[in-house]
């Protein structure tokens, strides 16, 4: 028996693999030229990128920034490269800026009683609206970001009360009393909570502020601002503009909307019928009409449907408008996330003996909410985008503005600056907001992947 | 010894009504009505007492009186010396006129996108990546104006094409102009026309019905329906014997042939736009507002059903795919008979919110001045009249009886493709 064996009995050394596969060139041939049809797609696209690069490339940045008028920037670019054509005259967002940020928004509201924001140098331009946005983010910050201290939700109670008293001015004893009004309704039900029961409790917390709010409130407020005057300086509605409306506007809209949106959703999945088709009856209403028609409502209509003699401010007609607009979209947002939920977490909530409200808050909104967000965070994002259209009913946001600015001798017919600065600003906002859901995704994803 | 006593007698108390959750219901349900009758009461009071000191009652009696205004773009006859209730059929039907046609280029774009965005190729993935972010994240009506301002501001002016060295030239083989005034295309003319049936009289729902096409369409539905038998025989035949018929030529042959026919006995010619002073005549012009609209909402709602088609192929899981190869199914084949059907399934619900939004989004029209319902009856007329609420209310009913009809249509098509569940 000769010792040869047959098999090789010790491993070959791993061997690199081609070049052609690994690195730069690897991922190339992988993912861009991978067959022919690939190869073709991929010369496509280059020429197409460099046709879109070279075009837009020398446009934003072969450009005039500093100039009074498009005939002094149409001068300049002859001048410098003999051609008006292919270069951005960003001159026009140089100059009216503040304007597509503030719209007419006074940057030194007069003052008649108090030196805020006046302008004798004592506190920056714009030093209201930008007050109430930098507190806009300190407000929504604990509310997107747990990890941040719990304090700062004081910041967040106060906000929806301290940010029309910022931007509309006046005495601040009325946004004050306003919110007595919500502190009145809260002690009324803890109080009679333990004496009356739990009936009496609700309904006096919903009618003692109604009391309170429809014949107090503004006696105390007079009162009290007679006594210790605090306020400043009134900003009419007219004023708003830019894209601290679209704010303004979509804040509102979004904050108010959750809420009444989820009171929607439950009313339509309740057993109760007439509860169930008042609800279904609203939101398909809503939802079969056109956002414009709702903001003809708002503008031409809404007085007519009210007290005679009433007179309301046009942004809260809008809002009004908006808000329920958003909410019957978010009602079936949250619809989706109900039914989505196994009947078990329903029939367990019940085992434990919860009630209704408490199965809700305690078992199946979380679950339902936390399914439901891509589609809450794109309401959103369609919302803040549809505030656009109060630019028809007269409002001067951004698009309206762009017609103001075009308006004037000096800028008529600048476009393309100002629809790209309006759509850069819009694509900030919306995309943030897309990404903040992705995160808000993963970090709720509790299940097993 | 036990007794057996009956079960105290349950008397009626008041507070039952709350604490019982039998009559709980009732309850509430009985204060929700209550206060929503009282809401709708106080409504109608203030809006009657409001227009009764305004000095106009309701009354759609103006929906009679002349228009007074011009509407350019028009599917049917149409002119000043009409009613406001023509005006504003005129405004419904364009209305009509650029949701169709947006819904089948938004559908077009929408699905080729989507599919691309799943492609193997990097480059082409993100570029469509980047379109379809860049659309879903900045407003529609600033795509719409955007639109309308290249349409206006980039293209040559009709005068352009003049003269013997023009600056500008007509696209695809000399039938198109494409101007700053709108696009002129060829229009189809039948040479042996059968005329038109008048609809309506003279009232002013009044529109003409060409029966040149009414025949083509007609003949072209019965082409289908052959085509739908030669494919039922060629299953039944499969079923049967295992062996599929080739059905591709007769079923070629079906869609064409009866057309072309009807085409060649009706004369069918394309009337060529032409230029004739400083415009072009002849064709069909279709006004820069109408193209503006189309494109944007188009190219708007495209970037919504894209993500929509990539979402419903990404939900088929991979093990389909791999059952069907390992059944021996190629990879066209894969996609066509299982990998889509199911997509299908995922598709249709949000795909058709999506058609629903984009007819809602062709309102914002009246920005670009296109002139559809809101233009009209919610516009002009609203603001000769000065009918606010009548003039509202209809033009929030036409638009929920539009919505309601899509929805019926789709959800009807929807639980035909539904999986069937036991």
């Amino acid at each position: 028996m000769s010792n040869v064996s047959f098999v090789r009995t010790e491993m070959l050394p791993e061997q690199m693999p081609p070049g052609s596969s690994v690195g730069f060139i690897g991922w190339v041939r992988a993912n861009l030229f991978d067959g022919w049809l690939n190869s073709v797609l991929t010369v496509l696209s280059l020429a197409f990128i460099f046709y879109i690069l070279s075009g837009l490339l020398p446009w934003t940045f072969q450009s005039v920034w500093n100039a009074a008028s498009l005939n002094e920037c149409r001068d300049i670019m002859n001048e410098t490269w003999g051609s008006t054509h292919g270069h951005a005259c960003w001159g026009v967002i140089n100059d009216r800026w503040l304007q597509l940020l503030y719209g007419f928004y006074p940057p030194y509201p007069a003052t008649p009683t108090v030196n805020v924001g006046d302008g004798t140098g004592l506190l920056p331009a714009f030093f209201r609206p930008n007050l109430a946005f930098v507190l806009l983010i300190v407000a929504v910050a604990p509310v997107l970001f747990t990890s941040l201290p719990r304090p700062l939700l004081i910041v967040s109670a106060a906000y929806p009360f301290l940010m029309p008293w910022l931007l509309w001015g006046g005495s601040v004893w009325g946004p004050l009393m306003v919110a007595a009004g919500f502190a009145i309704g809260f002690f009324a039900y803890r109080i009679l909570h333990d004496i009356a029961g739990g009936l009496v409790a609700l309904i006096a917390a919903i009618v003692l502020p109604i009391i309170w709010w429809m014949f107090l409130a503004s006696v105390v407020a007079t009162g009290l601002e007679s006594i210790i005057s605090i306020s400043l300086p009134e900003v009419d509605s007219r004023k708003f503009g830019g894209f601290m409306l679209s704010i303004l506007i979509g804040v509102v809209a979004i904050g108010c909307s959750l809420p009444l949106g989820i009171l929607l959703a439950l009313g339509r999945q309740s057993d109760l019928l007439i509860v169930k088709s008042l609800c279904v009856g609203f939101i398909e209403f809503i939802r079969g009409v056109p956002l414009i028609t709702l903001l003809f409502v708002a503008s031409v209509l809404l007085n007519i449907f009210l007290p005679p003699g009433t007179e309301f401010d046009i942004i809260l007609r809008v809002l009004i408008m908006v808000t329920l607009f958003a909410a019957a979209y978010m009602a079936e947002v949250v619809r989706g996330g109900l039914a989505a939920l196994p009947k078990g977490q329903y029939e367990g909530a019940d085992s434990l003996g919860l009630n209704y409200w408490q199965a809700q808050r305690l078992i199946i909104m979380p679950q339902a909410l936390k399914i439901s967000i891509p589609g809450i965070v794109s309401t959103f994002i369609g919302v803040f985008k549809d505030t656009t259209l109060v630019s028809i009913i007269g409002l001067l946001d951004p698009l309206g503005l762009s017609n103001a600015i075009r308006a004037d001798a000096a800028w008529n017919g600048v476009y393309w600056e100002l629809f790209a600065f309006i759509a850069f600003l819009f694509f900030i906002f919306c995309f943030s907001m897309s990404r903040y859901s992705m995160y808000l995704e993963r970090k709720l994803h509790t299940g097993h992947k | 010894m036990t007794t057996l006593t009956d079960p105290p007698k349950e008397s009626f108390r008041l507070s039952m009504l709350i604490y019982d959750t039998r009559y709980r219901s009732m309850t509430i349900q009985v204060v929700a009505m209550i206060g929503f009758m009282l809401l709708a009461a106080w409504l109608i009071n203030n809006t009657m007492t409001n227009l009764a000191t305004l000095g106009k009652p309701v009354n759609l009696g103006f929906l009679t009186d002349r228009a007074g205004y011009d509407i350019n773009q028009r599917l049917v006859d149409y002119s000043n010396n009409d009613s406001h209730l023509r005006a504003a059929f005129v405004g419904l039907l364009n209305t009509l006129l650029v949701a169709f046609l947006g819904c089948i280029t938004a559908t077009i774009i929408g699905v080729l996108v989507g599919v691309l965005r799943l492609s193997k190729n990097w480059l082409v993935a993100k570029i469509m990546t980047v379109y379809v972010e860049m659309f879903r994240n900045v407003p529609v009506l600033l795509w719409i104006v955007l639109a309308m301002a290249i349409l206006i501001e980039s293209l040559p002016a009709p005068r352009a094409f003049r003269g013997a060295e023009p600056e500008a030239t007509m696209k695809l083989f000399d039938t198109v102009a494409i101007t700053n005034r709108g696009v002129y295309v060829p229009e189809p003319l039948f040479s042996n026309s059968l005329g038109n049936i008048h609809l309506f009289g003279s009232s002013s729902l009044r529109f003409d019905l060409s029966v040149d096409l009414l025949v083509l369409a007609i003949v072209f539905g019965l082409s289908l329906f052959g085509i739908a038998k030669v494919n039922a025989r060629a299953h039944r035949i499969q079923d049967a014997t295992g062996d599929r018929p080739k059905t591709i030529w007769i079923n070629l042959g079906l869609f064409f042939v009866p057309s072309v026919i009807t085409l060649i006995a009706l004369g069918f010619h394309l009337g060529y736009p032409e230029l004739k002073g400083f415009n072009f005549t002849g064709g069909t012009h279709m006004r820069n507002s109408l193209i503006a609209l189309w494109l944007a909402l188009s190219l708007y709602t495209a970037a919504f059903i894209a993500e929509i088609v990539r979402g419903g192929i990404l939900a088929i899981s991979h093990g389909q795919t791999e059952a069907a190869s390992a059944l021996g199914l190629r990879p066209g084949k894969t996609m066509r008979l299982v990998i889509l059907p199911q997509a299908l399934r995922v598709i249709i619900p949000p795909l058709i919110s999506n058609y629903l939004n984009l007819t809602k989004n062709s309102s914002l029209a009246i920005a670009v001045g296109y002139m559809d319902i809101t233009g009209t009856l919610g516009g002009i007329t609203m603001n000769q009249t000065g009918r606010e609420l009548e003039s509202v209310l209809m033009l929030m009913g036409c638009y929920l009886l539009i919505s309601l009809s899509i929805s019926s249509v789709m959800n009807w098509y929807n639980n035909r493709v539904k999986l069937v569940e036991r």
